[in-house]
């Protein structure tokens, strides 16, 4: 059967479920709309949290940054996860019993100051729809790939999709779906990287198998990796070749920017109990886990199989001719993929064969002088197509690899729903009835949340469609402002009961713009190019990368909100109870009726 | 509102507010010990400590990368279970737990 058939009985299958759910499970009121009628299983809100979570970036690009990079880029593996345990510990529970729709709400009532509510609102916004771009060009990506339709088709047939489960079953549906789409990409993620793990080491636990040993050389994969590629010069793959400071702020600015993204803190409203709060945090790392602990083998095993099949006579040996890439169905993947311009090759000496290795680095300089090579042929090689495809450089069968499609879907559209539910509460819970119209009915509130979604839908389909040029750096933007403004103001207003509204408005500006401004100073203004004054390379403060930045911003936060607070007045009285109140669990049954 | 609700059974009686104290100061120690732990599987093992216990070998490489690709996600997952059910313990025998 044809390959774009299988992939279309995939993608399809998975598009029913999802409609099919969306019809099953709609919003019959805002408790359905904003939080699922608090009625969501801890385990069932931890798998929707999973998929909420593991966006394009984790399924499509992580084991790719792993695989080109090494042990350095272990960052992205602690930083995603360690944030859960920041919010199962710091958040997730007391927010619950705050009982609540929105993050904004929280932050408005404990600092008694609809400025910092609306602060809040604005923070949120600019970090959804940032993030939101990212997932909508990642399904035109997947679609343009496996379905041979061309990108904009494929993106508005996953906005048309999102419409019907987000804007009809609000929380409710997105919450079913998404459940429903953690299997689909949990054993897209897994299935292609057992088989991977049993060709290569005979394990079929990804996560022992990188472990453990190579079988075809007898050595210890990972050893196996680290001759191959310094062989061909380029650093050593278990080893530390960054500087460790940056290591260490990089993956606390991606910790504290996870526990702060509100898609993900919102996904903790829907659970009946405080208790339950605090069990699904550790469900949702459960399912996340299972993709994380299988990306570092799948990122190492990809690495060593393009590296092997660059270089079949041994990395001493010749290389790969092209009559081989041309005609070996083994290597019938590279001219698949070399049609979507994220992967190319050019025999720059004319001899027939590509030769893959780094030209920068001067012991290999001296061995292509003498064997008469011209620079590293593969010119090209975009970290993103590794997971995709994978499967094919493994050889795989078929059904594989209309799977892995599904699930790179899946993965993209989960997110996109999360935080367009995110920006939608926003606007009609925070905007509409806090500000506008706080008499607004029950009735009227919903069909508010509603028109917000499907606006929402179409302002991220039209950024999706025309990507402002730094799609791929409005990530690091994202969290950097989810750590320096939402989480701090959340932790204080939990942990501390002096920290007051003019505290809590000055600390969330100030870590907001200082980390923008140093974004902007390293990246551009507004990402224009070359209006920077600084790059990552040579950073404007000691090492400390624009990426980097939350974790400092976060402290600024901290700082401000605390001087702020010691030198204006004390918190009323009835704020220290709500806080109080917000601590223990006792009573937040109570808060499902209000 | 949650919050009268909740203060209406609380009030006028001293003993709960001194065991609500004592609930949350258990509370924060045991935050406070559970990112102690956080901290040294991921910044120190994984990261800092790294050098330190390159002698101990795991499946081709050393333990500060194991802890750095495998053992930080594993323990964060320990600690996050044990918090909800030390923290559930500690709300039933302080009394402060959902009926």
């Amino acid at each position: 059967m044809d390959q774009t058939v299988i992939n279309i009985i995939f993608v399809g299958g998975s598009f029913a479920l999802y409609i099919g759910i969306a019809i099953w499970a709609r919003a019959g009121s805002t408790s359905d709309f904003y939080a699922a009628g608090r009625g969501v299983h801890p385990i069932t809100n931890g798998m929707a949290t999973a998929a909420d979570w593991m966006s394009a970036a984790s399924f499509i690009s992580m084991a790719g940054l792993i695989a080109f990079t090494g042990y350095d880029n272990s960052t992205y593996l602690m930083g995603w996860t360690g944030g859960y345990v920041l919010l199962a510990l710091l958040l997730a529970p007391y927010l619950r019993k705050f009982g609540k729709y929105t993050v904004s709400e929280f932050i408005g009532d404990r600092f008694y100051s609809p400025t910092a509510r609306l602060v809040a609102v604005i923070c949120l916004i600019i970090a959804s729809l940032t993030y939101v771009i990212g997932q909508m060009t990642g399904v035109g990506v997947a679609f343009g790939r496996f379905l041979e339709v061309d990108s904009t088709t494929g993106l508005l047939l996953g906005a048309v999709i999102v419409f019907a489960y987000a804007v009809f079953g609000g929380m409710k549906g997105v919450t079913y779906t998404q459940v429903a789409q953690y299997v689909v990409l949990i054993f897209a993620y897994t299935i292609p990287a057992v088989f991977i793990s049993l060709q290569l080491t005979g394990n079929p636990i990804p996560g022992l198998g990188l472990f453990g040993e190579h079988q075809a050389s007898g050595e210890p994969l990972l050893q196996r990796l680290d001759q191959i590629v310094t062989d061909l010069g380029f650093n050593e793959y278990t080893a530390h070749n960054g500087d460790t400071f940056n290591m260490l702020l990089f993956t606390l600015s991606l910790m504290i920017g996870t526990a702060g993204l509100p898609h993900v803190i919102m996904r903790f409203f829907t659970v009946p109990r405080v208790a339950d709060a605090r069990w699904s945090a550790g469900w949702a790392l459960v399912f996340i886990a299972l993709l994380y602990l299988t990306a570092p083998a799948v990122g190492a095993m990809a690495r060593l199989n393009i590296t092997e099949l660059f270089w079949p006579n041994g990395t001493d040996g010749e290389a790969v001719a092209i009559e081989t890439i041309e005609n070996d169905p083994a290597y019938d993947w590279m001219p698949t993929w070399q049609q979507t311009g994220l992967l190319g090759w050019e025999d720059k000496n004319g001899d027939g064969r590509i030769q893959y290795y780094n030209d920068a680095s001067e012991g290999m300089q001296a061995r292509a002088a003498e064997a008469g090579w011209s620079g590293n042929e593969l010119t090209n090689f975009n970290n993103d197509i590794l997971v995709l495809a994978n499967p094919e450089i493994a050889n795989l069968p078929g059904w594989v690899i209309g799977l892995v499609a599904a699930g790179g879907i899946a993965a993209a559209l989960s997110t996109a729903a999360g935080l367009l539910l995110a920006i939608s509460s926003a606007v009609s819970h925070d905007l509409i009835k806090g500000r506008f119209a706080p008499n607004i009915s029950e009735k009227g509130e919903l069909l508010s949340a509603r028109i917000a979604m499907a606006v929402a839908i179409a302002v991220a389909t039209y950024l999706g469609l025309n990507p402002p040029g730094f799609a791929a750096q409005t990530v690091a933007l994202a969290f950097g402002l989810a750590a320096a403004s939402i989480f701090p103001v959340l932790m204080m207003g939990i942990f501390s009961t002096t920290i007051n509204n003019r505290g809590a408005v000055a600390g969330m500006l100030s870590g907001l713009i200082v980390t923008l401004v140093y974004i902007f100073l390293h990246k551009g203004w507004f990402f224009i190019p070359d209006t920077n004054s600084f790059t990552d390379a040579d950073p404007l403060l000691y090492t400390i990368k624009s990426t980097s930045f939350g974790a400092v911003g976060a402290v600024i936060n901290f700082a401000v909100a605390y001087f702020v607070s010691k030198s204006t007045g004390p918190v009323p009285q009835d704020i220290r109870e709500l806080v109080e109140s917000v601590r223990v669990p006792r009573g937040a049954g109570t808060a499902q009726s209000h | 509102m949650v919050d009268h609700t909740q203060h209406s059974s609380a009030r006028g009686s001293t003993r709960v507010t001194t065991d609500g104290k004592a609930y949350w100061k258990a509370n924060v120690r045991l935050i406070i010990i559970s990112l102690i732990i956080w901290a040294i599987v991921s910044f120190g093992f994984g990261i800092l400590l790294r050098p330190l216990v390159s002698g101990i070998g795991v499946g081709g490489s050393d333990l500060g990368f194991w802890f750095a690709q495998q053992g930080s996600i594993l323990v964060f997952l320990v600690l996050i279970f044990f918090y909800a059910w030390r923290m559930n313990s500690l709300d039933r025998k302080f009394g402060v737990d959902e009926e």
